[in-house]
């Protein structure tokens, strides 16, 4: 072996826990000069807060950071990139008012005397944008660019600088596949600058094309790092996801095979999200959607629901062609829909519980003028249903516990008595006996003869509670995997397009 | 104060009893405000000035009311002012008009009466559609239309006063300046608009809608809610409020000028705010705004009644005590969310 290019970035058994929650546990990690390192891991496997440590957003519970050797601690983001260490986010930080040269020198505006140096800060935006082979006008607003724009003025933002390590954030989740290559080329410019590069990315296909060197973390955990060189996709994917599946779930209710088809979704296309997703769900059944955050799933469920525009396509309840325009028309063929977002979109915070409980079916507490009595009495009995238990006098349900949140708004949402319920992310925040309740909960329904959607980044979930998994990657539904095809590795093959169907033809935003 | 719950999932407790200066603090300044008016002059507590009080507090308090939906349901409008002096300009040509067709009977009256609650409906509709279909700032919309409104009432007056016909005048005049059991009939339909705002505030779905609406639209979304209809049904609401308290303004002065109802916005959203009311939306009170508006009303009346401060002073005194009660507001706000 050759020896190894000096050190640019050392983070060294690097810690960190928000509230009680450890969520890294002494990771090393070491970028090389001249070197692109891949960063993997599952959704809440610890990497954006380990590349947060690293950039300086965030300081370590303990560990320690090196920059060419010599121990640092950062106070700022500002005060990593004073040492060359600049970051790329996964959510675009521009302004979005400012023009497209104001934003790239935000904070380091260069100056001639009192004024602005507006002509040299022209002269070397432009100069960055044309590197990176795109057209678009410094002096454009970044509002009116579009988000694969928005985010080449991310990257030209961070070169401008004198860069010696580079994190990017999933870079390509949002670039079309013609700016993926050129950000790949700009990529190897860098790599033989001398910059160290720490690339975060789902898609294992990036990742076996550009990356010198792999580390690959799992719970917060350091589980394998080394040459990319000699570890397969295939191995890759195992390794972030080889988690024992234990008891956590109850068994599988059985699905009969002449279960009737309660809801079908035909060509589904939603504009920039969404690319002719088909998929059937049958009664009784836990249909798992599968996939990285952004691959679409949100987005179908929401457009099928009447949240969302869709261009084109068609959706069956029982066989019978019906369109929702808003989700109250949903609502009224009793699917239900449990958002991932509970704080922004499924329970006003500032309201108490009982009206969060009954809003989204106010009408079976009026008569005609709503009944606080009933009220009162619904919420008594979700209460117990749902083990909604408060040790203090809680007013708001911004003032509950996450879990309770969760249970709260599962409550709300099976006040319409649902015979389809689609579930967003249910156990995100959660902790593990909440969860489990929750996965009871869902054989329960399943059992009753309710068919569910289980929208779930969380591998082992997807596996322990659906019958059939349909995945998607980039828009596209890539597959529905059954029985045996029901794995990690599988899954993890098809939600980053290494197998399935259409997705190198239709591979898009 | 915390009350321990056993974990046995009784219903929550309900904090009835507790005294909440949120809730009360209106009340409080306004018996406070009273107190001082006795104390400065004890006129102040004759029925002739309580009622006259009263009576002139309903318009902007009937438009209050209406203000308080707008308002928690996370919208604004500025157009209520012009918005009665259009309608009463157009109510007074049209009534004139008709005398020669009915006479100067009651139908005459009953036609205005008419066309003022269609007016404001379709104002407030317009209001409505273009802020939630448009997708523009409430602000703006109603800046827009508070211009449109007065430039028409200037240009229907030409530049001038339109006078109601006197012998129309002699038969509206009642609605105005009579009593029933003893209080002015203003006061009355106040009264009235006010226990209609609070059951639909506080016992309907569209109350309870305007809430969720105005503390989170996502959520309204999400919870399978008609967000743009619900926001439209509040500018509505408001039109027919302005309706009303236009209804029984006309016949006090019997005209309209480009000066009639000036301000009159900012009064009403006044009352809102000093009631408890969150101007960003998501937390309202009828009560609170009926307080508010009576007041604001009061301020004047007390300073009318004594030499300290000259009645020019009367902004100034109304600035600060809006001010001030937001302030205490927020104050306790805060220490409710720890």
């Amino acid at each position: 072996m050759m020896s190894a290019p000096p050190i640019r970035l050392q983070g060294h058994r690097i810690s960190r826990s928000f509230g009680g929650n450890q969520v890294l546990f002494d990771v090393d990690l070491t970028l090389h000069a001249g070197e692109v390192h891949a960063l993997l891991g599952e959704n809440g496997a610890g990497k954006s807060t380990l590349v947060r440590i690293l950039s300086g957003y965030l300081p370590p519970s303990s560990g320690e950071i090196k920059v060419s050797g010599e121990p640092r601690r950062f106070r700022s983001s500002g005060e990593a990139e004073a040492d060359g260490v600049v970051m790329i986010h996964q959510e675009l930080a521009l302004a979005e008012q400012l023009t497209v040269e104001e934003n790239m020198f935000l904070g380091r505006e260069l100056r001639r005397g009192l004024f602005l140096d507006r002509r040299a800060m022209r002269a070397r935006c432009r100069e960055a944008l044309v590197e990176l082979e795109t057209e678009i006008d410094p002096a454009t607003r970044v509002k009116d660019l579009s988000t694969s724009d928005q985010q080449m003025v991310e990257i030209a933002k961070a070169v401008t600088r004198d860069v010696r390590v580079l994190i990017m954030d999933e870079p390509t989740a949002s670039l079309t596949e013609r700016e993926v290559q050129i950000l790949f080329s700009l990529v190897s410019r860098l790599r033989k600058k001398g910059v160290a590069i720490l690339y975060i990315s789902h898609k294992l296909r990036e990742i076996e094309q550009i990356a010198d060197r792999v580390t690959v973390l799992r719970d917060g955990h350091l589980i394998d790092t080394g040459l990319a060189e000699g570890r397969s996709k295939e191995d890759l994917a195992r390794l972030m996801v080889g988690r024992e599946i234990n008891e956590m779930y109850p068994a599988r209710s059985s699905v009969a095979s002449d279960a009737p088809i309660v809801l079908e979704a035909r060509n589904i296309e939603v504009p920039g999200a969404v690319r002719l997703a088909s998929f059937t769900l049958r009664r009784g059944e836990v249909l798992g959607f599968g996939g990285v955050v952004g691959a679409g799933r949100t987005a179908l469920c929401e457009a099928i629901l009447g949240l969302r525009q869709r261009r084109s396509g068609e959706v069956l309840r029982n066989g019978k062609s019906v369109s929702f325009r808003h989700l109250r028309d949903a609502v009224r063929y009793r699917i239900a829909y449990l958002t991932e977002d509970r704080k922004g979109k499924g329970l006003v915070l500032n309201m108490g519980l009982r009206p969060n409980l009954t809003l989204l079916n106010l009408r079976a507490y009026c008569h005609p003028l709503i009944s606080r009595q009933r009220e009162a009495q619904a919420y008594a009995e979700a209460a117990k249903r749902f083990d909604i238990r408060l040790r203090t006098d809680v007013s708001t349900a911004g003032e509950l516990s996450g879990g309770n949140q969760q249970k709260l708004l599962l409550a709300k949402v099976m006040s319409i008595d649902p015979e389809i319920v689609i579930i967003n992310e249910p156990t995100r925040g959660i902790d593990v006996g909440t969860k489990q309740e929750i996965y009871r909960f869902i054989r329960d329904l399943t059992e009753s003869g309710c068919s569910v959607i289980l929208i779930s980044s969380e591998m082992s979930e997807l596996i322990g509670l659906s019958h059939r998994v349909a995945v998607m990657c980039a828009g596209v539904l890539t597959g529905v995997l059954e029985g045996d095809e029901v794995n990690e590795q599988e899954i993890m093959q098809y939600a980053s397009g290494i197998k399935g169907v259409g997705v190198n033809e239709h591979r898009r935003a | 104060m915390s009350i321990v719950v056993p974990d046995n999932n009784k219903p929550m407790k309900r904090n009835g009893f507790r005294f909440d200066i949120k809730t009360w603090g209106p009340f409080i300044a306004l018996i406070a405000l009273a107190i001082l008016g006795v104390l400065i002059n004890s006129a102040f507590l004759g029925a002739d000035n309580l009622s006259n009080m009263l009576t002139r507090s309903a318009f902007i308090g009937i438009i209050a009311v209406g203000a308080t939906f707008v308002i928690t349901a996370g919208g604004l409008d500025l157009s209520v002012g012009s918005m009665a002096a259009f309608i009463a300009g157009v109510m007074i040509i049209l009534m004139n008009g008709l005398v020669e067709q009915f006479g100067v009977g009651i139908t005459t009256v009953l036609f205005g009466i008419g066309a003022s609650l269609i007016l404001g409906m379709g104002a407030g509709f317009i209001n409505g559609v273009v802020t939630t279909k448009g997708k523009i700032e409430a602000f703006i919309v109603t800046l827009g239309t508070m211009g449109i409104y007065r430039s028409l009432v200037t240009y229907l007056a030409d530049g001038g006063t339109l006078t109601l016909d006197w012998n129309v005048r002699d038969v509206y005049r009642p609605v105005y300046y009579e009593s029933l059991l003893g209080i002015p009939i203003p006061v009355w339909v106040f009264l009235l608009v006010a226990l209609v705002g609070y059951v639909l505030l506080n016992y309907t779905r569209f109350g309870r809608y305007c809430f969720a609406i105005g503390s989170n639209e996502k959520v309204a979304e999400y919870s399978a809610i008609h967000v743009d209809r619900v926001k439209t049904l509040t500018y509505v609401l408001q039109g027919v409020c302005v309706s009303l308290a236009t209804i029984i303004y006309v016949p006090r002065l019997g005209s309209a000028s480009a000066a009639t109802g000036v301000l009159w916005e900012l009064e009403a959203i006044a009352a809102v705010i000093i009631g408890g009311t969150v101007l960003k939306g998501g937390h309202g009170r009828i009560w609170g705004t009926v307080v508010g508006a009576i007041m604001l009303t009061m301020i004047g009346n007390i300073l009318n009644l004594t030499d300290a401060i000259s009645n020019y002073l009367n902004g100034t005194v109304q600035g600060i005590i809006i001010i001030v009660a937001v302030y205490l507001q927020r104050a306790s706000w805060k220490k409710n969310n720890v």
